[in-house]
């Protein structure tokens, strides 16, 4: 083994998916190289190939996958031509993968320990060393109680932790390359900021080379040192993480990063550009540039001729004609607003007042809600955030009344109440709230037609039928741009962004007041995603209609949001206008949230690590609830007393027993070192 | 309203529905599978049997003929003759009908018994569906024979009561079924959008959830259609029959089978092999089916 071989290195590689008889093209020539001690990421939305290329280096392609031609070279040693044996050999000693679900790469029905301590006894490791060496490496991926979480199995513990766990088999066998297939896509920001810091520390620690495949474009700008950004299969654009970032030389880079709402980017300033188009079609001949049909800039050269990979100096690489004007790409959608900004003046139109909800659960009480009080006024948007657990969608239930909340709750539409369950709320209140559902393919029946779906909404909800029904059904499909031509298509025939499309016109057929969006955006690509806030920011103008917004993405909130809650355990731990929660003073979890985020800026703010998991509802923390991973912990008062939701500026309340302008004062500078902070008892 | 302007995007129009096409696909598959062919072609033969018996049929299968009684095989009888004479060949063509008639009645009047009863607890779940579950386990802790064998005895060895014991047993095990297909359906959000327009328990279940439950019911009809064939035969081998003048091949099995040990062995043999192929090429069809569902 010599030093200077790359720890990767993919020449020319050409792989095909046979469907139906064909060989269809999925990575177009695809090169790069990977270093030793490098992190290099790969970016690219959904269908780009990015997989397929993880999956052709550990030589897991699909059985009717094939690589047609070039060579993937793995530590110097050609991958593709050995055989079975030593490519089992090598991903045992050399090549590592962590998968994106976590959940899926262990065994559920074999303890975490056993699963951990194989990977040692596969490499020749008696039993007893195995199981000690287990131990020890659940210790580095910074698992506090590693004989705990040897005993139990896999789902008993929570994401995060499988995640490390995933994370300390791959490393068990001290591989020279770490192959990352978004790792933290399913994880919560303060969890994923958790595993990138510990990916981060590991790698420094092992000298291990990196490939990080994310869709994410944040999460790889502060993991990887170089970057290449995959599009139908061809890399578009390579270099290094800040440049290409900062300034991207290939058209599709430009309209990816125009398509993300980050530094502050508000509907009522700034509309978010989309990239017109589909990807091609799987296998689709693309004579030209692959982004041709796609691209503001495109000549009648890009179509015929595919640009060679140009050098722009400092390990920049560009595939693009004309990529020194990559820059002036035009917008897809004009960028002046549709959109003015509400205030909540007057009525609110709906209100939540002592809203509570307990579920019994294997004879332990769940407080899920608890005491929310909120009233969202007219027009408004108002952003609801916290990590996954905290009662954001029990609250849309409640709201919606699909799930009854406890006695002594009270849930208000335009100051009348509401019946706790939908079945004896009046039609009139029933079409009044609506929602969009955050799973497209869940949400929509597979077995009913676009026009059945929407046209069933609008018969019940606003009794029209035959000629009419057809003619609002029409009207409805081009206020959500859905082309009124595959209204009999059934959703497995659309797109994400089609799907959510029918799914929000479902919503809007009634016209209703108040629309509860529940992560609406979460399972699209960052460009779809772009082109359905667009939409929803334009419906809101059009019908005046309020939005309760349900999101993990903080940057999608603070687009789209007037005023923000932050839940945790259930109850309200700051309110206020999307500025003001955005910008400091912030409650203690608001700031730990934000800075969980990797921002595209690469702006390194001071980072507040949240420690621990979230304690369990069943058996909340006493006094302030969050107070077991508070960065800013003062004392015994914190466990003691639950601290009021108080007004600490016109509009904006906090519940933390922190003075304001000490909190003000603080965020100013970064926490202290948590060490200091940590409470006298732990569970 | 404000024009907005949307990305010209090309859209893929589809020319037909696609429903059919998937639909069409499937059945191509079907006829590709062997299994199915073979199973086919084999129940075919079976249906044409139970419809035209007594035109195919080469003598009457009811015609004694005292001279020629227990007759081995040959050229006048192909199958040779059972005890009173009767031309084993003609009984076993015409066997068909009562058994084609009995299995896929009680098997559908199950299914549909099974779909309620399973998209009902599915769907309401809370004490009548652990209720009713319950209930569905104590009667299937009985094998289907005994309770079959009560309720004759009880109620009288008519068609009628067959019929309605194999519905009622096998709609039991078909309830199971749908109801757990209906539990991880109902839990998916197109059941909430559905509340969220006001629909009803019954038009959920039937509208919404029922079409994607279809395949479950399918495959869960062909598999019990086997077993109700070899469930009639065998009341009809021991004795309960609905009718003993119709010619039928369990009846026909047990009235010979004490002549097997004489060396009579084509009365039982051929009725024998009638049962195991229908049984078999509906098992046949069956797998295929649930093969192109579970793609």
């Amino acid at each position: 083994m010599t030093t200077s071989e790359p720890a990767l290195q993919l020449q020319d590689l050409e792989v095909v998916y046979r469907v139906r008889g064909i060989d269809r093209p999925v990575l177009r020539g695809l090169s790069f190289t990977i270093e030793k001690g490098e992190s290099y990421g790969l970016v690219g939305e959904s269908g780009c190939g990015k997989t397929t290329a993880a999956f052709a280096v550990m030589r897991y392609l699909a059985r009717n996958g094939r690589v047609v031609s070039g060579s993937i070279r793995a530590d110097g040693a050609d991958l593709l031509g050995m055989g079975e044996a030593e490519v089992r050999r090598l991903r045992a000693s050399t090549l590592s993968m962590v998968y994106q679900d976590p959940g899926a790469a262990l065994n559920p029905s074999i303890r975490v320990g056993h699963q951990i301590a194989e990977v040692f006894q596969l490499m020749g490791v008696a039993k007893d060393e195995a199981f000690a060496r287990a131990r020890e490496i659940l210790r580095k991926v910074q698992i506090s109680d590693p004989a705990g979480v040897m005993r139990r199995y896999p789902h008993q513990l929570s994401g995060g932790t499988q995640q490390r766990v995933v994370i300390a088999m791959a490393l068990a066998s001290a591989p020279t390359l770490l192959i990352l297939d978004e790792p933290t896509t399913g994880l919560d920001a303060t969890v994923e900021a958790e595993v990138l810091d510990l990916v981060a520390a590991l790698r420094q620690e092992f000298g291990t080379s990196v490939l990080f495949i994310s869709h994410n474009l944040g999460v790889i700008r502060r993991m990887c040192e170089r970057v290449g950004v995959l599009y139908a299969g061809r890399l578009v654009e390579e270099g290094g993480a800040e440049t290409v970032f900062a300034e991207p030389r290939h058209p599709y880079t430009v309209g990816l990063l125009r398509c993300i709402p980050k530094g502050g980017l508000r509907k009522d300033r700034d509309r978010l550009d989309t990239i017109p188009g589909y990807l091609p079609q799987l296998g689709a001949p693309l004579p030209g540039c692959v982004f041709a049909d796609r691209c503001g800039l495109a000549k009648e050269i890009c179509h015929t001729d595919e640009p060679p990979f140009h050098p722009i100096g400092g390990g920049h690489f560009s595939r693009c004609h004309f990529h020194d004007k990559a820059a002036e790409l035009p917008r897809a959608t004009s960028p002046t607003p549709v959109m003015a900004s509400r205030s909540s003046d007057g009525m609110p139109v709906v209100r939540l007042e002592h809203a509570s909800k307990t579920f019994s659960h294997e004879g332990n009480q769940v407080r899920a809600l608890v005491n929310v009080d909120l009233a969202i006024g007219a027009g408004e948007t108002v952003g609801l955030v916290g990590e996954s657990g905290c009662g954001k969608t029990t609250l849309a239930r409640v709201l919606l009344g699909l799930t009854a909340p406890d006695d002594g709750s009270t849930v208000e539409l335009a100051g009348e109440r509401l019946a706790p369950r939908i079945v004896k709320r009046t039609p009139e209140q029933v079409r009044a709230l609506q929602t969009v559902f955050q799973n497209p393919d869940s949400a929509l029946n597979r077995r009913s037609s676009v026009r059945r779906i929407i046209g069933r909404a609008l018969t019940k909800l606003v009794g029209v039928r035959g000629e009419k029904r057809e003619e609002r059904l029409r009207e409805i499909a081009s206020s959500v741009r859905f082309d009124e031509r595959l209204l009999s298509a059934r959703p497995v025939q659309l797109s994400g962004g089609l799907k959510q499309r029918v799914a929000i016109g479902r919503a809007f057929a009634g016209e209703p007041r108040v629309v509860v969006c529940d992560e609406p955006t979460s399972a699209l690509d960052v460009s779809v995603q772009a082109a359905i806030l667009n939409l929803l920011a334009d419906l809101q103008e059009a019908e005046g209609v309020t939005y309760l917004f349900i999101s993990h993405d903080l940057g999608v909130v603070r687009y789209l949001s007037d005023r923000i809650a932050v839940l945790y355990l259930g109850r309200l731990q700051e309110v206020g206008a999307a500025e003001a929660v955005f910008n400091a003073p912030h409650h203690p979890y608001t700031e730990a949230l934000l800075s969980a985020v990797p921002t595209l800026e690469g702006e390194e703010r001071p980072r507040i690590k949240l420690e621990g998991e979230i304690p369990s509802a069943a058996d909340p923390p006493n006094g302030c609830v969050f107070h077991t991973r508070c960065p800013r912990y003062l004392g015994a008062i914190c466990e003691e007393q639950e601290p009021p939701l108080a007004e600490v500026e016109p509009g904006h309340f906090m519940r933390c027993h922190i003075p304001v302008e000490e909190l003000r004062r603080l965020q100013a500078e970064p926490p202290p070192p948590r060490a200091l902070a940590q409470p006298k008892t732990t569970s | 309203m404000t024009v907005i302007e949307e990305p010209g995007a090309p859209i893929l129009i589809p020319t037909r529905d696609e429903a059919k096409i998937a639909r069409r696909e499937r059945l191509r598959l079907l006829f590709r599978s062997p299994t199915f062919v073979i199973g086919l072609v084999i129940l075919g033969f079976w249906v044409v049997c139970a419809i035209f018996g007594t035109q195919i049929a080469p003598q009457n299968p009811q015609a004694d003929d005292i001279l020629n009684k227990l007759a081995p095989p040959s050229g006048d009888h192909l199958f040779g003759t059972d005890r009173l004479g009767r031309d084993v060949l003609s009984r076993v063509i015409v066997g068909a009908r009562e058994i084609l008639i009995m299995a896929p009645l009680a098997t559908l009047l199950g299914t549909i018994l099974g779909t309620a009863i399973g998209l009902a607890t599915g769907y309401y779940r809370g004490f009548a569906d652990e209720a009713s579950m319950r209930l569905v386990d104590a009667l299937l802790s009985v094998p289907v024979i005994i309770t079959a064998l009560l309720a004759i005895v009880a109620l009288g060895p008519t068609r009628i009561t067959i019929i309605l014991v194999i519905a009622l047993v096998f709609g039991m095990i078909i309830t199971k079924t749908v109801r757990a297909a209906v539990l991880s359906e109902r839990e998916l959000d197109y059941v909430q959008a559905a509340r969220l327009r006001n629909e009803r328990g019954p038009y959920i279940m039937v509208a919404e959830i029922l079409p994607n439950v279809t395949g479950p019911i399918i495959v869960e009809f062909t598999v019990r259609l086997g077993y109700a064939i070899f469930t009639i035969a065998t009341l009809a081998f021991l004795g309960f029959g609905a009718d003993p003048s119709i010619p039928d091949w369990g009846t026909d099995i047990s009235e010979h089978y004490p002549f097997i040990s004489a060396g009579v062995w084509w009365a039982v043999l051929f009725a024998s092999l009638a049962i195991a192929s229908l049984i078999v090429a509906i098992n046949l069809i069956a797998d295929a089916i649930a093969q192109t569902f579970e793609r």
